[in-house]
């Protein structure tokens, strides 16, 4: 391990984290908003998600990664690795995303809504007020699993040539051909951020529960 | 466009060879990581706490580290060990181990959650261990886990894609290399995406029709 080698996971680290929260913080209100479509039952479009959603959450990401990366500047839309990678993770993380919303629209009770309406609140209000903050809470714990599953997929984002964690761990091990070592360095770096969302799933489900009993 | 459809039809052979090696591939780990999660399950839930510590931070250790990463140390670290395997082992070993941590915890969830009194009452009736687990357990262990299974069924799917940069000959490897013969991106991947697409949908199918077995045996 030279200076270099700590410097290029570092770097490493920092690309990984990067493109994950870029992914994670524009899949959400995506994820939202498509779920919304499909709540509101807006004709055609509501379908087309749904299509989008089945197709998207059976992709793998390297799949769809590597079609974007060749397609788009096949049809004249030059892409770079990275706008291509933070494009593959928000359009994959963004279907799980919307089942997850539309789950918790779908089950929030009808009646609160229409208590809303009968007090004089107006739509935008209804949504900000009364079901965002329920949805929010119900979804939370399935959200945070499926940022702990877009971390674990986030390694695949070096096939294009994004310099992430496992890109720097497959380059130190080529170079000093002891490929072992920066693999188990990079298991010890994705591990702890994964672990991290995890517990932070557990507590949220733990606190919930609690809540409820107190109820 | 058509013309790159039209390429991608007339490597129809290697697509679907890639398709078939996807999905033995997937089936095989399935079925194996399955029969590991089972073993691993008992260890989960032991009385014994040593046990059951060092099988949970087996199981959570495992779910922490992404799955690219795993094939990787499979295929280029385990030679450290004197473990050399070639890109066919190591992908279903890969594959294998991994989800059956994911498989471990499922069964262990349905398991816990599962009533007592006909596990009792099969004790009281002197069933040994082997045909009480057969017998009384694992029906319907399956049927209120298989929508679970189903769903893990796919992740392993789409983890079996990882494995292109292992060289394994499947699915996504087969539209990677249509697509860098003759420069066709759209078609190859969008065919590749489709045929994805199709085997989740047998799947879902599948775990819909274990649904309906459930439902009438209730």
């Amino acid at each position: 391990m030279t200076g270099g080698d700590i410097a290029a996971f570092a770097q490493g680290a920092l690309v990984t984290v990067t493109l994950s929260l870029a992914g994670i913080l524009l899949g959400l209100p995506i994820g939202l908003g498509l779920a919304l479509i499909q709540w509101a039952r807006v004709p055609i479009v509501a379908r087309l998600v749904a299509l989008y959603v089945s197709v998207l959450r059976a992709t793998p990401l390297v799949t769809l990664l590597l079609l974007l990366f060749f397609a788009l500047p096949n049809v004249g839309v030059p892409i770079d690795p990275y706008s291509a990678a933070i494009l593959a993770l928000v359009m994959n993380t963004s279907a799980f995303n919307c089942e997850i919303w539309r789950s918790a629209l779908m089950n929030f009770p009808k009646d609160q809504y229409e208590a809303a309406q009968s007090v004089g609140m107006r739509a935008e209000q209804r949504f900000r007020r009364i079901v965002l903050p329920q949805i929010v809470r119900v979804s939370l714990p399935g959200l945070v699993n499926e940022m702990s599953l877009l971390i674990k997929v986030t390694p695949v984002l070096a096939v294009v040539g994004v310099v992430d964690i496992t890109r720097a761990a497959v380059r130190i091990g080529a170079e000093t051909y002891e490929p072992l070592p920066p693999f188990l360095i990079a298991v010890a770096l994705y591990a702890p951020l994964v672990f991290a969302l995890v517990s932070l799933q557990r507590w949220i489900e733990r606190r919930q529960a609690a809540a409820e009993a107190a109820a | 466009m058509i013309h790159g459809f039209s390429i991608v039809w007339s490597e129809r052979a290697l697509l679907l060879s890639g398709l078939a090696n996807t999905a033995i591939l997937s089936a095989v780990a399935a079925i194996a990581s399955l029969l590991l999660g089972f073993a691993l399950t008992p260890a989960l839930m032991s009385r014994k706490r040593a046990v059951s510590r060092v099988a949970r931070a087996l199981v959570d250790g495992m779910r922490c580290v992404p799955f690219l990463l795993f094939a990787y140390i499979v295929y280029y670290g385990f030679p450290s060990f004197g473990v050399r395997l070639d890109n066919w082992s190591a992908g279903l070993v890969a594959l294998t181990i991994y989800n059956a941590a994911y498989m471990a915890e499922i069964l262990r969830g349905a398991w816990s959650s599962m009533p007592r009194e006909p596990i009792e009452a099969g004790v009281a009736f002197g069933f040994s261990d082997v045909r009480l687990f057969r017998r009384i357990i694992l029906p319907p262990l399956l049927l209120s886990a298989g929508p679970v299974i189903g769903n893990q069924m796919i992740q392993i799917i789409k983890d079996s894609a990882f494995l292109t940069i292992i060289a394994l000959p499947e699915l996504t490897h087969a539209a990677s290399s249509i697509q860098s013969r003759y420069y066709v991106p759209f078609a190859a991947f969008i065919t590749a995406v489709a045929l994805y697409w199709g085997l989740c949908l047998v799947i879902e199918a599948g775990v819909n029709l274990i649904g309906q077995l459930a439902e009438a045996r209730r």
